[in-house]
């Protein structure tokens, strides 16, 4: 059966979000939940899956409830996960500068930033907690930026007109996950949280239609084993190395929420995914992640790259009117600062036209040399030395004396699992948060909103709504291995590493995780088009089908082996690639970060077609390379009504 | 470039190791170690040997697992993560010495990887503000000086990668837990539990089988988030300070 | 450590002073020596103030051994396995501490034999220190064993001192500067001090 051949289902509704005025809804819903007795909490076992900001947070809150809570990352330490590279700052809507920010503003902007494509309700709940995520971060100890009056300091950032972001210097997200590991820490001392770390998710156990259990491999020793739970969290980040390359932690990986996708949790529109236009560009094929570099850059630097194509003299000897500063002349109005996506598109756009400059042509300049002229050298590193350096180190170029080089990658992804407003997936008992979910940042997520979401999610959101699943569920007895369901999952995981093992073919693991990344990047990247995705579609069935034949595994399965773990993460993405470029198929209108190129205006703006794409496209799986069902949940907007973008 | 590499190679914790001895060609100067390692990890697996083991993930110097000693630097031989490191810093035709960090307090694994869960431990035994989540007040509530937030800032920028540890010639593990403490016991929020953090870190320290500190400064020296090594003696003042208000 | 250390810095700091008598002559030299055994009378009976000070000071010099010993033992245990890849570390001052501190146990030993029990020192005459500390300097081993300890003493304190000051929370960032220059001061003048002696001898200054 042809996978682009998918049915459409029943809509699927969120119908834990209570009816009334917007501000009042997460009151309500907190009201309405049902609460676990305190004594009775130790009785209940929670398994929380990633220990980044919302893991971390989640399985601190929850301990510190009364639960029992049993904590995995694949990391060494809790504190190694990825959220810790975040840079830039996290949003709340506190209203420190008194420039006109509040919860309805942040609510507004968030909806509108993500291109309209995002639930109000959580949109609106989360503007709501930005509050008291600052106030727990500082009271955790988070050393925040601060000002000589001994307050927080705020920026703007993302091109906001109000300064609602907080920081600390350029490691906002290494800041608040230590925040989260050490209340995190201070559980797993009190002997509340057991932490399993080197040890990875392999499936989810489902027990007559709720969630029970994982099936979890130790890295060091191989082991597969079952653990068991009145309920299973995912906080398993993102699936941007989907595309292999990408400013994603090398380790991190789809498995968890695919596996849990594949047990019957719908996967919402898995085509969203957000390019960051100012990364270092890839050097050669050796290339193994790109690193980002803070968009605050282009608040003085100027994006060009040379009119005439294949211009190969270096920078400094192209005369100022060959070189095209391309968003200053398509956009006169917001030049640089345009939002992520348009830079992005417009500089893929550039390099298409074989006018991009360094190795591959795959990068554009971004110039400070007016900046430095007219503010001072001084000025510039002041601002900006961080990040030159982190620049100077990786490329051995000095950007004050020649420009730097930039281009796209992958960043983040806003799609991710479906869950309601309690942040249950259609799996009862399966949580997921995080970039594990899709909820709040719709097609496009705004700067300084990823740390907001995770930490919203795992401190306030999710301790609060789990308590009325596990009051009402009726839970029984935990089940434990000798259920026949546990046995077949077992075998199943067993079965796939045994088979990984035995190929024994001609081609490693990166090998096809980088095919399968440059087609993604080439098909469903910056700009998608129907053509380009059906090649796409065609193609990621061959790739898998030459995986299982050629794939070579050194080593076995009983011992620390890398090898296998990548081998494994490659398996999930062959699948979960193919439903993203059926997602981005289907939806044949552009919005946020995903840009269909049928699908513009005559200035080349992403032109959304709200009548017939004003829904959350949640995917249920039907079997591997089969095609999968359709459930759409209408968005409904009540506060915020869509507009078209504009930016020139 | 062509290079020579000496590697250790240990099958898991309780085999016992040896440097083995591999070459790599058409190395890029523009490749960061790890990605050099990954270019040597493809053949090996193609020529169906065990590639070799090493702990890496953001690769953009932050997340802290990454743990070569190269040729006999932590991190090699720029004050980077080795991550970070690029192959420029290499010549054509070196042999590069790379082995695991050293320390009982972390077993290795194996190859390059190495158990630091130890360090978890420490900041287990305190390393936190007891703040359950809702109980915090208005973060404007408490003004924290300048330079108090910043001075926390500084040692809150530790990584816990454990370089300081595999530099340090006594395995000892002063700096890191200095930088904890230090971070935590300056600000208001962290100073109720001030005395009891420093004497429960430090006991925790000294239990996990680290050395003892000479200070000969290598861990600072090591520390690829620049650590100072002043903050070890910080650390021993409030050490002395809890002894003095504490009688236990 | 850092405590019995700085208690046995100070008793050098007296020792030395001491010993720098040695340039105003034989009676003046033997009279303070004299005087060692004296003080502290009429209220303390004659070597009590002495026994007092050298109980305190094999105290400290116990205290310090032991304590040097554990934490080498603990040291040595935290990191069973070195580098293949052997590079110096440290600086010199701090790489000799236990070598250094080895040479100077055996040195008090020898320097107790030699000018308070009279035990090896051939020419000795009880009750002159100044004829047998001569004596001593006009031999060749004699030199050279002291001279040797003194570079280690010098050394020994350079990276004591500073450490100390560390270990007891004294030092920042602002202030390190300062100590590092007390420390190299403190060993450079102790070091001279006690080094003038036996050169004066040598070059017959002192005779």
């Amino acid at each position: 059966m042809d996978f682009t051949q998918y049915t459409t289902g029943a809509p699927i509704a969120d119908a834990k979000a209570p009816e009334g005025p917007i501000a009042e809804r997460w009151d309500r819903r907190r009201f309405e939940a049902k609460l676990v007795n305190p004594a009775n909490r130790r009785k209940h076992t929670v398994i929380v899956v990633g220990t980044g900001l919302a893991g971390g947070a989640a399985g601190a809150t929850l301990g510190e409830q009364g639960y029992h809570v049993e904590q995995f990352c694949y990391q060494d330490s809790p504190r190694r996960a990825h959220s810790i590279a975040a840079q830039g700052g996290i949003n709340a809507a506190k209203n420190y500068r008194n420039d006109g920010d509040s919860i309805h503003r942040l609510f507004y902007d968030t909806v509108k930033g993500g291109d309209f494509r995002a639930r109000e309700s959580n949109v609106h709940r989360l503007a709501q907690i930005s509050v008291e995520i600052i106030d727990q971060c500082v009271a955790q100890g988070v050393p925040f930026a601060r000002e000589y009056g001994g307050l927080l300091d705020t920026r703007s950032f993302g091109g906001v007109q109000v300064s609602r972001t907080f920081y600390a210097r350029g490691q906002t997200g290494q800041q608040l996950l230590l925040g989260a590991y050490q209340a995190l820490s201070r559980q797993i001392a009190a002997g509340t949280v057991t932490l399993h770390a080197r040890t990875e998710m392999l499936d989810l156990i489902v027990i007559d239609g709720r969630a029970r259990g994982i099936v979890a491999r130790d890295l060091v020793t191989g082991e597969i084993s079952s653990h068991f739970a009145d309920a299973v969290v995912l906080a398993t980040g993102g699936y941007g190395n989907v595309f292999y390359l990408s400013t994603n932690a090398m380790n991190s990986n789809a498995t968890a929420i695919w596996r849990a996708h594949r047990r019957g949790a719908y996967l919402a529109n898995p085509c969203f995914t957000q390019i960051h236009p100012t990364c270092i560009p890839r050097t050669g094929d050796h290339q193994s992640k790109l690193t980002l570099m803070s968009e605050s850059l282009r608040n003085d630097g100027r994006i060009w790259v040379p009119k005439a194509q294949g211009d190969q003299r270096p920078a400094n000897e192209i005369p100022e009117d060959e070189r095209d500063y391309y968003l200053e002349r398509i956009y006169p109005s917001f030049g640089n600062l345009v939002p992520r996506d348009i830079a992005s598109r417009a500089a893929k756009n550039v390099c298409d036209e074989g006018r991009g400059v360094g190795p591959g042509g795959q990068g554009v300049y971004l110039d400070f040399a007016d900046a430095i002229e007219r503010m001072g050298r001084a000025k510039v590193e002041e601002k900006y030395g961080n990040l030159f350096d982190m620049y100077a180190r990786i490329t051995a170029e000095n950007p004050y004396e020649v420009p730097m080089r930039i281009y796209p990658a992958v960043h983040y992804t806003m799609g991710g699992l479906w869950v309601d407003y309690d942040l249950q997936t259609t799996v009862p008992g399966l949580f997921a948060v995080g970039e594990a979910n899709f909820s709040d940042h719709g097609a496009n997520r705004l700067g300084a909103s990823a740390l907001m979401q995770g930490l919203g999610d795992g401190y306030f959101v999710l301790p609060s709504t789990i308590n009325d699943y596990l009051a009402r569920a009726p839970l029984g007895d935990r089940p434990d291995a000798s259920h026949p369901a546990v046995a077949e999952v077992l075998a199943e995981t067993e079965d796939r590493i045994r088979l990984l093992l035995a190929v024994d073919g001609d081609r490693t693991p990166d090998s096809f995780h980088r095919e399968l990344g440059e087609l993604m990047w080439e098909f469903c990247g910056m700009a998608r088009t129907e053509e380009g995705l059906r090649k796409a579609l065609d193609r990621i069935p061959q790739i898998r089908e030459e995986f299982w034949r050629r794939i070579k595994v050194p080593g076995t399965g009983e011992e620390f082996n890398q090898s296998l773990e990548k081998a494994n993460r490659v398996v999930d993405y062959l699948e979960l690639a193919e439903l993203m470029c059926l997602d981005a198929l289907h939806r044949a209108e552009s919005c946020g970060g995903h840009f269909r190129t049928e699908s513009q205006t005559p200035d080349g703006e992403a032109a959304r077609r709200d009548e017939e794409f004003g829904y959350a496209a949640a995917w249920e799986f039907t079997e591997t390379g089969a095609a999968p069902v359709l459930h759409k949940e209408d968005l409904v907007f009540e506060y915020v009504h869509p507009t078209q973008r504009s930016y020139a | 470039m062509k290079l020579k590499l000496r590697v250790w190679r240990q099958r898991d914790a309780g085999a016992s190791g040896t440097m083995a001895t591999y070459e790599v060609d058409g190395i890029s100067p523009d490749m960061s170690f790890l990605e050099m390692l990954d270019t040597l990890n493809e053949d090996l697996i193609l020529r169906g040997e065990d590639p070799v083991a090493f702990d890496h993930d953001c690769r953009e110097g932050i997340c802290g697992a990454c743990s070569l000693v190269i040729n006999g630097d932590a991190h090699g031989p720029e004050r980077t993560t080795t991550c970070q490191l690029h192959m420029r810093s290499f010549a054509d035709g070196d042999t590069i010495d790379v082995e695991p960090w050293r320390a009982a307090a972390f077993p290795v694994v194996k190859d390059l990887v190495v158990d630091r869960s130890s360090f978890d431990r420490i900041i287990q035994a305190g390393g936190y503000v007891s703040v359950p989540t809702g109980a915090a007040p208005e973060a404007h509530a408490t003004p924290v000086p300048k330079p108090d937030a910043d001075f926390a800032f500084e040692h809150a920028e530790c990584i816990g990668c454990g370089a300081c540890v595999a530099a340090c010639p006594n395995g000892s593990a002063m700096l890191f837990t200095s930088a904890k403490i230090n971070h935590l016991n300056v600000l208001p929020q962290g100073a109720p539990e001030r005395e009891t953090r420093v004497l429960d870190m430090v006991a925790t320290m000294d239990e996990e089988g680290f050395g003892g500190c000479t200070l000969t400064g290598e861990c600072a020296t090591a520390c690829p988030k620049g650590i100072p090594l002043p903050s070890i003696t910080a650390m021993n003042k409030e050490w002395l300070r809890a002894n003095r208000k504490v009688k236990r | 450590m850092a405590v019995s250390g700085l208690m046995m810095l100070g008793y050098l700091a007296a020792h030395v002073l001491g010993n720098l008598k040695v340039f105003f002559g034989p009676q003046e030299f033997n009279e303070y020596g004299h005087w060692l055994r004296t003080m502290g009378a009429p209220v303390l009976h004659q070597e009590w103030a002495l026994w007092i000070v050298r109980i305190g000071l094999l105290a400290a010099v116990v205290a310090h051994g032991v304590a040097a010993y554990q934490l080498s033992r603990r040291d040595i245990r935290a990191r069973p396995v070195s580098y293949a890849h052997k590079r110096k570390r440290a600086s010199y001052a701090t790489r000799t501490m236990r070598w250094g501190g080895i040479i100077l146990a055996l040195f008090i030993v020898w320097h107790i034999l030699d000018l308070t029990t009279l035990t090896v020192n051939e020419n000795a005459q009880p009750g002159r220190p100044y004829e047998n500390v001569v004596a001593t300097f006009s031999t060749w081993y004699g030199n050279v064993i002291y001279l040797t300890a003194m570079l280690a003493l010098g050394l020994h304190i350079r990276h004591g001192f500073w450490s100390a000051a560390q270990t007891l929370g004294a030092g920042s960032a602002t202030r390190d500067r300062a100590l590092k220059a007390a420390a190299n001061g403190l060993a450079l003048v102790l070091t001279a001090g006690f080094v003038a002696v036996p050169v004066a001898v040598m070059t017959g200054v002192v005779s």
